[in-house]
């Protein structure tokens, strides 16, 4: 049997704009709270995973340790797009399921107030001569003149061919969604922006790629989130307080985009959701109705729709109408992003696939003050990486 | 007339310019860009198939906010052309929700792109409602 492993300790530091402090200041901040969280210190910790996608550097575990402790330990550096965080928690899940350690940290950060719109990491420069350069033997750059390389353009398309495949989907119903996201931040004192919207307010922003307006995208914002991970054996020796608090990982998995027709024509973020959240229900023996809250990858307003599907929450081809049933919403029979998901909270992207997390365990741990769920004991943390990378962690609250 | 290059290699001018894709000739999966190896089979060897130069929308987005040096707005497409996925503009239509309707019939157009200093001119590829 393999070992089973457990949340120790987690903690996120508020999003938003931290203006004195840098990427290191900002993991420092959460691991060290994530170990305080955990009742452990960093000589406890056997194994680190850490991603940065912004820190500038392939040593950024290092440059942490540099601040927190260095002990000598493996440091494993992570990339995987948004699914950075998912990532480096599951690298020191699989080391502890693995017996390589019995204690792990998990860390991600970003700063990124102000970046603007994200799109092709590197934009090739308008040239005086026509040269095919590249996979397409293109002579000129491609974003704008063959579709779209950014992000909210991506995903709007991606909304827009399951409106069109099952129905009902349109402009404001995007906007609905992202109406509930903004008014669940409002009960969030660690998001970016917890301000509530009105429908009107959301549609008539600024336009960035129809159907999704500004305040339907993601927010651009600093922060950090760490996890303590710890496995079964070390924590049942561990005092009943501890125990108590800990919060079981039911199930963590890690997927990429398997090849299906047009997946490099617009990138394909259904099959490998799909696919990740049918081995989790299965790992953790619970189904999608088992759920009392989910964070789902929200990233834009067009993908919480498709997101709904792909976990399953609904029936095939049902989002719409799970969406307009109510279902979703906090007092609804599936809590989504009661967080204020990445629109309002807030996406600092490596420190999304762990700030996620920690808001289910919030919950799960009768922790989560004015938003608490009542009553949560199981719930589920979804992120996508472009690219394409989904990790989905399935969460339950300790039995003792 | 003055020398004209096309904007990707997989976009054959001619009279009738057309899209080439990549097929597989093992599992028959189709790419537009060079290739290592099949992504559906694992395969190595490929052949050039011509695309059809009509099809239907699957999906769009008109981008209105983009990085600097793209022009908005535009409208960012998928294309069904035969059971082939295409990425391009819609263009000789209006960047308006209204006009644009998933399903509807599409033919392939070619855009001028500009000219470079020694006078070729680049053509690049869009999509006109059919």
């Amino acid at each position: 049997m393999t070992q089973d492993v457990w949340i120790l300790g987690i903690s996120m530091t508020k999003f938003g704009k931290h203006r004195g402090k840098d990427t290191v200041d900002l993991a420092s901040e959460a691991a060290l709270a994530a170990l305080a969280d955990a009742g452990v210190g960093m000589t406890d910790i056997e194994v680190l995973a850490a991603g940065s996608l912004m820190a500038g550097t392939s040593a950024f575990g290092q440059q942490l340790q540099k601040q927190i402790g260095q002990t000598g330990i493996p440091v494993y550096n992570v990339a995987n797009a948004c699914a950075t965080g998912a990532t480096a928690l599951r690298t020191v899940i699989m080391a502890i399921k693995a017996g390589e350690a019995d204690l792990g940290l998990a860390v991600g950060v970003e700063k990124l107030s102000g970046a603007g719109l994200l799109g092709p990491a590197t934009r090739r420069k308008e040239s005086d001569t026509w040269v095919p350069d590249g996979r397409f033997g293109a002579v000129a750059p491609l974003d704008g003149r063959i579709g779209t390389e950014s992000m909210p353009g991506v995903f709007a398309q991606i909304g827009l061919e399951y409106g069109h495949k099952y129905g009902g989907a349109d402009f404001e119903l995007f906007a609905r969604i992202s109406e509930k996201n903004h008014a669940h931040s409002t009960l969030n004192p660690l998001a970016a922006y917890s301000k509530r919207f009105t429908l009107e307010e959301i549609m008539n922003d600024v336009m960035i790629a129809y159907p999704n307006t500004r305040p339907m995208c993601s927010a651009n914002c600093d922060g950090a989130a760490a996890a303590v991970v710890v496995s079964g054996t070390r924590l049942r020796a561990l005092p009943l307080e501890q125990r108590r608090r800990a919060v079981k990982i039911s199930a963590s998995v890690l997927t990429s985009d398997p090849w299906r027709e047009g997946c490099q024509v617009l990138p394909d973020v259904n099959t490998l959701t799909r696919q990740a959240a049918a081995r989790a229900y299965e790992q953790a023996g619970l189904g999608p109705r088992d759920l009392d809250l989910v964070e789902l990858h929200d990233c834009f307003a067009t993908a919480e729709l498709v997101h709904y599907d792909n976990l399953m929450l609904c029936e095939e081809g049902g989002a719409v109408d799970f969406f307009n049933s109510g279902a979703t919403w906090r007092d609804g029979k599936t809590p989504v992003n009661v967080s204020g998901g990445l629109e309002s909270k807030g996406h600092p992207i490596a420190a999304t696939g762990i700030a996620n997390v920690w808001e289910i365990c919030h919950h799960l741990r009768g922790e989560a003050g004015d938003r608490q769920i009542e009553g949560a004991r199981a719930g589920l943390a979804h992120v996508i990486g472009l690219g394409s990378a989904c990790g989905v962690h399935v969460l339950e609250k300790a039995a003792v | 007339m003055a020398d004209r290059v096309p904007l990707v290699d997989y976009l054959v001018l001619s009279e009738d310019p057309r899209l080439v894709a990549r097929e597989c000739e093992r599992c028959a999966a189709r790419f537009f860009d060079r290739r290592n190896a099949c992504a559906s089979c694992g395969a190595t060897t490929f052949r050039g198939v011509d695309i059809p130069r009509t099809g239907t929308l699957v999906t769009y987005t008109i981008v209105s906010v983009a990085p600097p040096g793209v022009a908005v707005p535009f409208v960012a497409a998928v294309v069904d052309c035969g059971g082939t996925a295409v990425r391009g503009n819609l263009v000789n239509v209006a960047p308006d929700p209204g006009r644009l309707t998933p399903g509807m019939e599409l033919r392939l157009t070619t855009v001028s792109v500009g000219t470079d200093g020694a006078g070729t001119e680049a053509v690049g590829y869009g999509f006109e409602p059919a």
